[in-house]
């Protein structure tokens, strides 16, 4: 299994723990990683802004880079939606199969070793693109038994605790050009967010996706509310 | 017709108007009963795809439906009218009305005549309409569209419908008691049904197999109005059309849950024919709805049994208020909807949505409402109406994002100038700036770290 990492663009230019993080994990499980080094993006900001044609151009890239790879993992439920249900990567056997990181780890059965404590409350927001676009989860709306691909890791960090939040799912004002295009509504949705999370006391807001982080971080960071935020592979790298 | 805005509406909401969270608490409110709900039922899923089902089928043979509905309507002596647009439903009543000398219309649940806008054209050739449901009544007092389907003055607080009250009916001042302020809205309308010649209502469900309409509400003032006045008429859109009889037992389980999280709603009328020296009527209106019957990608939006909880789950239109999208049906539903009447008037409102998802499964008939946001956005952007401030950064970041080196390029620079100009950069994007921070930068992309550390071994 020849594994490629892929790393958003804003990721590899903003967040870069991030991706450090995500490629520690794979690689404590023993996992031999490439990280091609051509890549850029994956095309959702255009084609999410209705700019299809301009964003195939970018996924024809992405393409090209990845498609001597059996396996590209990334740390974005979001990006790797887009890659899937808007751009059918996969859908073709020459294709190589995407996996948001934690369900790459959850399928292959895999789990890190996490022996360090993390003795903080811990808000846990699921990105709408991983819960209702991946169905890593069950979101709020649907009847039926409840589940979680995340839920195994998030319980495995020791000593964290995890607050519970009155809408466990709400979307948290992000959306990509919608952040900028909307940026009144954005960021009130953002304020909404981030108030669940600390009216029950969360000191650490964590995701599975960086972009959510990004825009609850900036809205936290200029009401200056004290949140610290963390992708779930960055909290797992640190007890590991 | 004046082209919506939506960000700039909702943004007005949020800065400058009194109760910018009242929509939101009502809302979620909502939501929240609608979950305890529908939990509690463990066919819910199935109950949601059979309900899409029936409508996917219903909709695709509409046009033998409506004449099965037509012909069995007929024979229980209701007298039917086609109604094209809006202004043939208004002109219709008016006649009935006017033929019958008949000087006011009381009125119950009908977003329809909203959306035709019938009042005003009744008002202008003197009949008085007095709309009976309570939040009806409230923005018409008020003289405000709705800014909810269910639940047309869920932006108002007590606070402002008692000064309302107040100033139309002469209620106390400032008593903000929701049973007094029902109470007196009730006992200023009871006159009003008690002398009502024809009243009015909307229709939830027409049942093609019996030719009946089915109106459910919860404070029976469609009944009151109904079995008063010798002259009733009920307004249908076309897409309101059920086979059976039997599939209501879908439906109405589906809807009260989803729209007030109530099990079944207090009232569900059954319609069937005139009184005893009375007259049913009913209008069968189109009014755009057989073009969008037309749309390949859009066309299942008709399903809708315009329950309000893809509204009540929106954070969007939490956060916005109701009357950001300018439209008698707002919300996630409301943004798919106007753009097949009128795509230049609307080409805003797909762009209002943060594509969460939670329309699309909250949603009692499945209606995939996110992807048809995301499809009209496509659409809108292919027409060429997307503003060049707009457009232009989409076209560069394609180009500079399909090419290695100028994406490393454009991001190297964007990190140094962010971290050598940080006043600037945060000057050149006001609209990330102005309610949040930009991120920090970090000294190397991750890509700069790779190389150095591991790229040969």
């Amino acid at each position: 299994m020849k594994i490629a990492l892929f790393v958003p663009c804003y990721v590899d230019q903003f967040y870069p723990g991030v991706a450090k993080a995500s490629l520690a994990i794979l690689e404590n499980l023993g996992y031999e990683v490439d990280f091609p080094l051509n890549q850029t993006c994956c095309g959702q900001p255009m084609v999410n802004s209705g700019f299809v044609k301009e964003g195939e151009k970018v996924t024809d890239h992405f393409r090209s880079v990845f498609q001597d790879y059996d396996v590209v993992v990334g740390p974005s439920g979001s990006c790797v939606h887009h890659l899937i249900h808007h751009a059918g990567i996969g859908k073709t056997e020459n294709d190589p199969k995407v996996y948001e990181l934690f369900s790459f780890l959850s399928e292959q059965d895999v789990m890190p070793t996490m022996t360090k404590p993390f003795p903080h409350k811990v808000g846990f927001h699921f990105s709408c693109h991983a819960l209702r676009g991946l169905r890593l989860g069950k979101s709020s709306e649907l009847v039926g038994e409840g589940f979680s691909v995340i839920q195994p890791f998030i319980d495995a960090i020791p000593q964290a605790e995890w607050v519970p939040l009155d809408q466990v799912d709400e979307c948290c004002g992000f959306g990509g050009t919608f952040s900028v295009f909307e940026d009144a509504v954005s960021v009130n949705m953002g304020q909404r967010r981030l108030a669940d999370h600390q009216s029950h006391g969360a000191e650490y807001l964590v995701s599975i996706d960086s972009s959510c982080l990004m825009h609850l971080e900036g809205v936290s960071r200029k009401q200056k509310d004290g949140l610290k935020f963390l992708h779930l592979a960055e909290l797992i790298a640190m007890v590991i | 017709m004046k082209r919506i805005k939506h960000a700039k509406a909702a943004d007005q909401y949020i800065h400058k108007s009194a109760h910018p969270k009242a929509q939101h608490v009502a809302a979620i409110h909502l939501r929240n009963k609608r979950d305890r709900a529908v939990t509690v039922i463990d066919e819910w899923e199935e109950l949601r795809e059979t309900a899409s089902k029936i409508k996917l089928h219903t909709l695709s043979n509409l046009h033998g439906y409506l004449e099965e509905f037509e012909a069995n309507a007929k024979a229980n002596g209701v007298i039917i009218h086609w109604a094209q647009t809006g202004d043939d439903l208004n002109k219709i009543v008016y006649e009935l009305l006017d033929e019958r000398n008949v000087p006011y219309l009381v009125k119950s649940k009908s977003m329809l005549t909203e959306e035709c806008h019938m009042n005003q054209y009744l008002e202008e050739r003197g009949i008085d309409v007095y709309d009976t449901d309570l939040g009806e009544r409230i923005v018409q007092l008020a003289k405000e569209p709705p800014s909810h389907i269910v639940v047309p003055a869920m932006h108002k607080t007590k606070e402002e419908i008692s000064d309302l009250f107040h100033k139309t009916m002469n209620t106390e001042k400032d008593n903000v008691d929701a049973k007094y302020l029902t109470l007196a809205a009730r006992k200023d309308l009871r006159t009003k049904f008690m002398n009502a010649e024809a009243a009015l209502t909307g229709v939830n469900f027409g049942v093609a197999e019996t030719g009946t309409v089915t109106i459910v509400t919860n404070e029976g003032n469609a009944d009151l109005g109904v079995n008063k006045a010798k002259l009733q008429i009920h307004c249908m859109g076309i897409e309101k059309l059920i086979p059976k009889l039997n599939d209501l037992s879908v439906f109405l389980r589906l809807l009260g849950r989803s729209a007030t999280g109530q099990p079944i709603t207090t009232y569900s009328s059954h319609y069937h024919k005139p009184k005893p020296e009375g007259e049913m009527h009913i209008v069968i209106v189109d009014n755009g709805r057989s073009d969008h019957l037309g749309m390949e990608d859009f066309w299942t939006a008709l399903k809708c049994i315009r329950c309000g909880a893809c509204m009540n789950t929106c954070p969007v239109y939490r956060s916005g208020g109701g009357h950001s999208y300018g439209y008698t049906v707002p919300g996630p539903i409301g943004s798919i909807i106007t753009p097949a009447r009128d795509i230049t008037q609307y080409d805003d409102l797909p762009f209002a949505s943060s594509l969460c998802g939670s329309c699309s499964d909250v949603c009692p008939v499945k209606i995939d409402i996110h992807g048809q946001l995301l499809k009209w956005r496509e659409v809108i952007v292919e027409s060429g109406q997307v503003a060049k401030s707009k457009s232009l950064p989409m076209k560069i970041g394609s180009t500079v994002l399909s090419k290695g080196q100028w994406y490393r390029l454009s991001g190297w620079g964007a990190r140094k100038f962010l971290n050598y100009f940080p006043k600037l950069a945060n000057a050149m994007v006001p609209k990330w700036t102005k309610g949040r921070e930009l991120p920090n930068p970090p000294k190397e992309s991750f890509r700069e770290w790779y190389i150095k550390n591991k790229k040969n071994g």
